[in-house]
């Protein structure tokens, strides 16, 4: 279930939006017909072309997926940990020399 | 029977085509196949650093490719270029319009970018011949704004739009080479594959896109989310893309399979997504939330194994340097965090 205790999005687009916008050009109904024909000519060509695609199995490409983090794992900072000495973020104390 | 009930019929059966052929081979689950892979511990990242200097709302960051240096656009009307180690303002930008959504780096280092409710991008050069930098281009064709950019060299760029297009763009003549409708919804994000060959977008009509860059056609479409896809990036071997809702999710879709993997979420999180980044070997996805959060998941387990916590306000943007070394975070509070 979902909860919004806000807006789901900055208001501040929508309202930018709605002060610049323009308003749709009324359309006559034999315009509209004609391209809402051409939108689905569109959509079942676009669907054609999804359809066609070639699928490969998901657990081929989860072992893919594995094995790609695996090889790099070692060489992820942020997943291994950066050593002080090794990091160029950590600000560096000043050595005493006793 | 007429032709509109024809297509609407040849409609229904192509998806219903593909629903079955996305069935066919989903043999097992990322949850099933991945049972032996042992959790990630716990990871606990420090803010190193704190860029202070923006003055209001930060919407975008960018890392440049050099892991160093990185752009930031606030409402502010600036675009600040910040050596992220040092922390010094390497170039302050004073923008035209100050309602910036986005910004971008370009690979070479040369050009940032940036746009918003003024529909353009602008493209701008940090490395003019006196030293200043200058509006380079704006490219304006969008009716709608300006939501995310990305370079994919110094000559060529795409945007993503409220008008529900992307656009591929050639910087030289500042004209469009390739329009990419489909959309049912605003554009708000898009992120390019590694190889440069696609990019992916996501939209307020809840779906994700994949393009090809060249030919200019949708190859893909990804549904699931159950409200506006507010963030999106490519796995880092470019065969997976990771979108952030305001579903209060992260879903993970292989591009091969055609299909989602797995969903990242948790009954304790009820706001939306805002921006995500993956780390460099993919095994972490950081995303930042509208609660002032960053959460850390491990993106084959879908368990949640950090936070960063330390904003203020939203965490707007988010990103990893390219080395993979540190995390930005960037946030309503007007500041940027480097992490690690």
């Amino acid at each position: 279930m979902l909860i919004y205790t806000t807006p789901p999005k900055t208001n501040r687009i929508r309202e930018a939006r709605f002060e610049c916008s323009c308003s749709k050009t009324a359309m006559s109904s034999k315009t509209q017909s004609s391209s809402s024909m051409a939108q689905a000519r569109r959509t079942v060509q676009q669907l054609r072309i999804e359809a066609s695609i070639e699928r490969v199995k998901v657990s081929k490409a989860s072992s893919d997926l594995m094995r790609y983090c695996g090889e790099h794992a070692k060489n992820d900072p942020l997943l291994m940990g950066i050593p002080a000495s090794e990091n160029p973020f950590k600000d560096k104390k000043p050595c005493t020399v006793l | 029977m007429g032709e509109m009930e024809q297509l609407r019929k040849e409609a229904d059966a192509l998806k219903d085509q593909i629903t079955a052929a996305r069935k066919a081979v989903q043999d097992t689950t990322l949850e099933e196949a991945a049972a032996g892979v042992a959790v990630v511990g716990r990871v606990q990242m420090k803010t190193r650093k704190t860029l202070r200097g923006h003055l209001a709302k930060i919407y975008a960051m960018h890392w440049a490719t050099d892991s160093k240096l990185c752009v930031s656009a606030s409402q502010d009307g600036k675009l600040i270029v910040w050596d992220s180690i040092t922390t010094n303002k390497v170039n302050a930008i004073p923008l035209k319009s100050s309602w910036v959504m986005t910004c971008a780096y370009a690979p070479s280092g040369n050009l940032v970018a940036c746009g918003g409710l003024d529909n353009m991008c602008s493209i701008y050069n940090l490395k003019g011949k006196d030293g200043n930098v200058k509006v380079m281009r704006e490219l304006a064709a969008h009716t709608g704004y300006l939501s995310c950019c990305r370079f994919i060299s110094d000559t060529e760029i795409i945007t993503s739009s409220g008008d529900c297009t992307c656009i591929l763009w050639d910087i030289e003549t500042g004209t469009q080479k390739t329009s990419f409708a489909g959309h049912q919804g605003d554009c708000m994000s898009l992120a390019v594959s590694p190889d440069f060959s696609y990019f992916i977008s996501g939209a307020c009509d809840f779906t994700a896109k994949l393009w090809d860059i060249r030919d200019g056609n949708c190859r893909q479409t990804f549904a699931g989310h159950e409200s506006d896809i507010n963030a999106i990036g490519f796995f880092p071997n470019g065969q997976a893309v990771i979108t952030g809702s305001d579903d209060a999710t992260c879903k993970l879709y292989d591009l091969r399979a055609d299909q989602e993997l797995i969903t990242y979420q948790d009954s304790s999180i009820m706001c939306g997504v805002t921006s995500l980044a993956p780390s460099l070997s993919g095994r972490l996805i950081l995303a930042g939330y509208d609660d002032f959060n960053v959460n850390i998941w491990d993106s084959l387990k879908a368990e949640r194994v950090g936070a960063l916590a330390g904003h203020d306000n939203r965490v707007s943007c988010i990103g990893v340097s390219a080395d993979g070394m540190a995390c930005c975070t960037g946030s309503w509070d007007s500041f940027l965090k480097i992490w690690n």
